[in-house]
């Protein structure tokens, strides 16, 4: 007998250059809004998941300082790593602690601060998260050249063009204009993503998620402490897919997707007993044009080779077939890494409760359900998680 | 808005990994002397590239060392512009993923052509490289 497991409270701070704040107080932006509003206090959250990757900011135990600064000190913490999946990872090891009974509330942290070291620096430190020893040392791989392997082989078997991926950014850039928590809040062009600077061919500025500090929490709770506490709109995490691939991207078989993101997606439709079809609203991992692309086809919204048509044919914006990124996804909102995961989850979680504001971004709602893609590294992780309130 | 307050932090680190070889020493040597090697189980003879000490598919470590061949055909690539820390000096580079006939897949820089003429399926080969400064390593060239 296992515990249902539901959301019962989000908080998102402000993502972008947060200069303005330390580790500490961005924390306590999501962790506090997060509890609040149960008339609940940090001293009665028994548990605490930590998503960070943290090597840009100078606190090695972030999940022991933001319980300190927070009010939690004493909790049992972790900081959970599966690269730009560690929120995802952080959320899977609080769900699976209430879900076997051994707490009833667990919050879920996922933070970052990225902009504390210089831009070089942290394009070293994300290179080296595949496997170093044989594709950082001597060759210097880079996330933009590990997702530019990809936009190559897909543009050559499928006939995917520059302009196409610049539409990804395009819609995802719409959406983050209007969400007042995303780091670049402008409308792009075709034209601006197509002339903006190369950065690891065909790869452009405008194809990559920005450098990203910010914070998000859920808190999630069993079904007998949602009753108890008499919470509203609690959001029923359905399941939690995972797969992982290999570290040397030399061993993979194509570069046409990611495998982890078709395993992860399909463990998680089975556990739920649900199709892609029922998907109201998604969250996918754009880390950069291609990815969104190639995780409309592994996550089966459309066949292999036909991302393209989906989004040149508008099916994944508000009033789409099926609406994906409408917070601004990565590639708008911003990427702070280890808190991505976490940040699909609280927004999902208001998007089925149906308290998107402006409007305009509220995806319309038929089953309820709602999907989180998050991979870590170039698939190298990836959870997938079902939502459904 | 004003500039945000930050304070230089005044402990600074600086981080140089020593890389175990011992268990494929024989790789790194032979790199000096122009050979590329792979490893082949000696149990269930799948063979490995990179090297490996210990099979992963059967659990066994009685490797083999096999010289490959070193030919084979364009998978993928990309060229690097916008380049990490530690690489900031270098030119541009190409990296390329090759499907070799040796039955390996390699992933290492492509050197001697230009980014406008390399194409998806290029025959290429594997060879040693040996910087001046007396570092090793290994890149494709065309063939």
């Amino acid at each position: 007998m296992t515990n249902k497991v539901a959301i019962i409270g989000v908080g998102h701070s402000r993502f972008g250059d947060r200069s303005d704040v330390n580790l500490s107080e961005l924390s306590f932006e999501a962790v506090h809004p997060s509890i609040e509003n149960l008339g609940l206090t940090a001293k009665d959250i028994p548990y605490m998941a930590v998503g960070s990757m943290g090597v840009w900011s100078e606190e090695p135990l972030p999940a022991v300082v933001i319980a300190e600064y927070c009010g939690l000190t004493g909790a049992g913490l972790v900081r959970c790593e599966a690269a730009c999946a560690s929120g995802s990872a952080a959320a899977f090891n609080a769900y699976s602690a209430i879900r076997s009974g051994q707490t009833d509330t667990a919050l879920v942290v996922g933070i970052e601060k990225m902009r504390q070291i210089d831009t070089p620096t942290v394009l070293e430190m994300i290179g080296r998260a595949g496997y170093y020893l044989w594709e950082f040392e001597n060759f210097g791989m880079t996330f933009p050249a590990y997702y530019a392997v990809h936009a190559v082989q897909h543009m050559k078997k499928y006939g995917t063009t520059e302009e196409d991926l610049a539409m990804v950014a395009v819609k995802n850039h719409k959406y983050g204009a209007m969400n007042p928590l995303a780091h670049l809040r402008h409308e792009i062009s075709v034209e601006k993503v197509l002339n903006s600077s190369v950065i690891a061919w065909p790869l452009k500025l405008y194809d990559c998620c920005p450098i990203t500090d910010g914070a998000a929490a859920v808190l999630l709770a069993s079904e007998e402490k949602v009753k108890e506490l008499g919470v509203e709109a609690p959001v029923w995490i359905e399941s939690m897919g995972y797969s992982s691939d290999t570290a040397n991207l030399s061993k993979r078989e194509n570069y046409v997707g990611l495998d982890a993101s078709v395993k992860a997606s399909r463990m998680a439709y089975e556990q739920a007993d649900i199709s892609s079809k029922e998907v109201d609203v998604a969250s996918v991992h754009d880390c950069f044009t291609i990815a969104e692309i190639m995780a409309y086809e592994d996550l089966g919204f459309c066949e292999k080779g036909e991302g393209a048509s989906m989004i040149l044919e508008g099916e994944t914006e508000v009033g789409g077939r099926i609406p994906v990124n409408v917070d601004g996804g990565l590639k708008a909102k911003g990427h702070p890494i280890g808190t991505t995961g976490v940040s699909m989850l609280a927004e999902l979680t208001k998007q089925l409760r149906e308290e998107i504001k402006p409007r305009s971004r509220q995806a319309p709602m038929k089953n309820y359900t709602a999907l989180a893609h998050n991979t870590g590294g170039t698939g190298h992780y990836c959870y997938v998680t079902i939502l459904r309130r | 808005m004003d500039k945000p307050a930050v304070l230089k932090s005044a402990r600074t680190l600086q981080i140089t990994y020593n890389l175990p070889i011992s268990r494929t020493s024989k790789f790194w040597e032979g790199l000096k002397k122009g050979k590329v090697y792979a490893t082949t189980c000696q149990k269930c003879e799948k063979l490995h590239f990179p090297p490996v000490a210990d099979c992963g598919d059967c659990g066994s470590s009685e490797m083999k060392w096999t010289e490959l061949d070193g030919t084979g055909e364009l998978v993928t690539f990309t060229q690097v512009l916008v380049k990490p820390a530690s690489f900031n000096e270098e030119p541009n580079y190409i990296v390329a993923i090759a499907q070799l006939k040796d039955g390996v897949r390699a992933l290492a820089w492509l050197t001697g052509v230009k980014r406008k003429d390399v194409q998806i399926g290029m025959k290429v080969k594997l060879v040693a490289k040996v910087f001046s400064e007396g570092r090793v390593s290994y890149e494709f060239i065309p063939l």
